[in-house]
């Protein structure tokens, strides 16, 4: 079938309403740029979810980020969106201004070259991510061991894709699909999403990140709901193996294990955070950081991020919650629902 | 945050690789998959997650050409 004929059916579908959800915030930015929503039926509802690891960070985290970062002798090494999370008292690129050393990183290896390089300071990474970025850091610490560096602490906040979508599940029974993320789904396969499906009775489909392949998944989501399936799939074979990569698993469990993880907006989600095992100096303290500034009572992020409401549909969104100036996880980061809906909404 | 940009490997040494992104060329750790020069590799955080036959990686750069624009 051709993409011509997926949008046409998609277009004239006059079944019931159904609410299908995207957990990958590139994923968000296609749709958007690819002008999906007006391709399909209105009765086929598009909604925003969890789909970034630094939108979901609480306070706490940023504070223990912030601390190194003021330490003398201390570099805080980070991804471009972590600077901009509010803390308790500003976020890092704030507080770049009142002293702290706080620096961008194109990966970790090159946390582990500069440690290298200079000895006589001490670099701290921001360890950020999900399951597509925990590897990269292990394989970091494997690396610095093998050297002998010292001087190379990672403070994580590792978070994990499957028992967010559980919680989801739980919570907001009302959506009938999943569209999967591809390259969480490049790790971990298709086996986490087929037990989901079998446990929720719904499709999770792994999609990759061109239009007419997020149309394809979505068009399965709602053959498979017309036909009373719910099968998990993977229409990003180009990339993703059944299996996943299985290296990148094993060096996950090596140097990993679950914990409770604080996700901001949802709340603590059992199992849902990796914490880095018996790694001695290595490990920068990295539990238990879960106290999250208060959010306003007019933030409805908890709401965008389980897709109970869109974006435009919170009081604060584009007023007192913007880009330039967040509040809710959402609006944080560049690949966070609301941040997306924002730089893309009808002036 | 978990983008991911194809590039071609030029040059293996040990768990490193050199790989071309459209002319800039990066050192990129190979520890998690296998690839040989001339194969693409998916990169995330300097780290190759996946190789990819080429056809598929070129695909790949035309999308994540155009999302770069609105985010």
């Amino acid at each position: 079938m051709d993409t011509a004929t997926v949008i046409e059916n998609l277009k004239n579908y006059d079944g019931p309403e159904l609410k299908l959800m995207e957990v990958c915030g590139t994923h968000t930015a296609s749709i958007f740029k690819s002008g999906i929503r007006s391709m399909i039926s209105p009765a086929i509802k598009l909604i925003s979810g969890p789909g970034c690891p630094v939108c979901v960070t609480p306070a706490a985290y940023i504070d223990k980020c912030a601390g190194y970062a003021m330490k003398k002798d201390h570099i805080l090494l980070t991804f471009g969106d972590m600077m901009k999370v509010p803390g308790t008292e500003g976020s890092l690129s704030d507080l770049k201004g009142r002293g702290a050393s706080a620096e961008l990183m194109y990966s970790p290896f090159e946390a582990v070259e500069r440690a290298a390089a200079h000895p006589e300071t001490m670099f701290v990474v921001a360890a950020v991510g999900f399951e597509t970025t925990a590897p990269a850091y292990a394989l970091a610490i494997e690396d610095a061991k093998e050297r002998g560096i010292k001087n190379l602490k990672f403070v994580t906040a590792l978070k994990t894709v499957v028992p967010a979508l559980s919680l989801i599940c739980e919570n907001q029974p009302d959506i009938d699909g999943f569209i999967c993320p591809g390259h969480v789904s490049v790790i971990i396969g298709i086996k986490p999403y087929e037990r989901l499906a079998v446990k929720y009775k719904k499709p999770f489909v792994i999609a990759g990140f061109e239009a007419e392949h997020i149309l394809a998944v979505i068009y399965d989501i709602v053959r498979q709901i017309k036909k009373g399936e719910a099968r998990a799939k993977n229409l990003y074979g180009n990339a993703v193996r059944e299996q996943g990569n299985i290296k990148a698993l094993h060096i996950i469990k090596k140097h990993f294990e679950e914990g409770p993880a604080m996700w901001r907006g949802l709340g603590i989600i059992d199992g849902s955070g990796l914490y880095l095992k018996n790694e001695g100096s290595f490990d920068g303290g990295s539990r238990g950081l879960d106290a999250d500034i208060k959010l306003p009572g007019e933030c409805r992020c908890k709401d965008v991020i389980v897709g109970r409401i869109n974006p435009d549909e919170c009081p604060m969104f584009a007023k007192g919650c913007r880009p330039d100036a967040p509040w809710g996880p959402c609006m944080v980061s560049g690949e966070g629902a609301c941040g997306i809906w924002y730089r893309n909404r009808k002036a | 945050m978990c983008i991911a940009i194809p590039g071609k490997v030029i040059s293996l040494e040990g768990n490193k690789a050199k790989v071309d992104f459209s002319g800039n060329t990066v050192t990129v750790n190979t520890g998690l998959v296998d690839p040989k020069p001339g194969q693409y590799v998916l990169v995330h955080a300097g780290c190759a997650i996946e190789v990819m036959e080429k056809e598929k990686a070129e695909e790949l750069l035309d999308i994540f050409a155009d999302l770069e624009e609105i985010r």
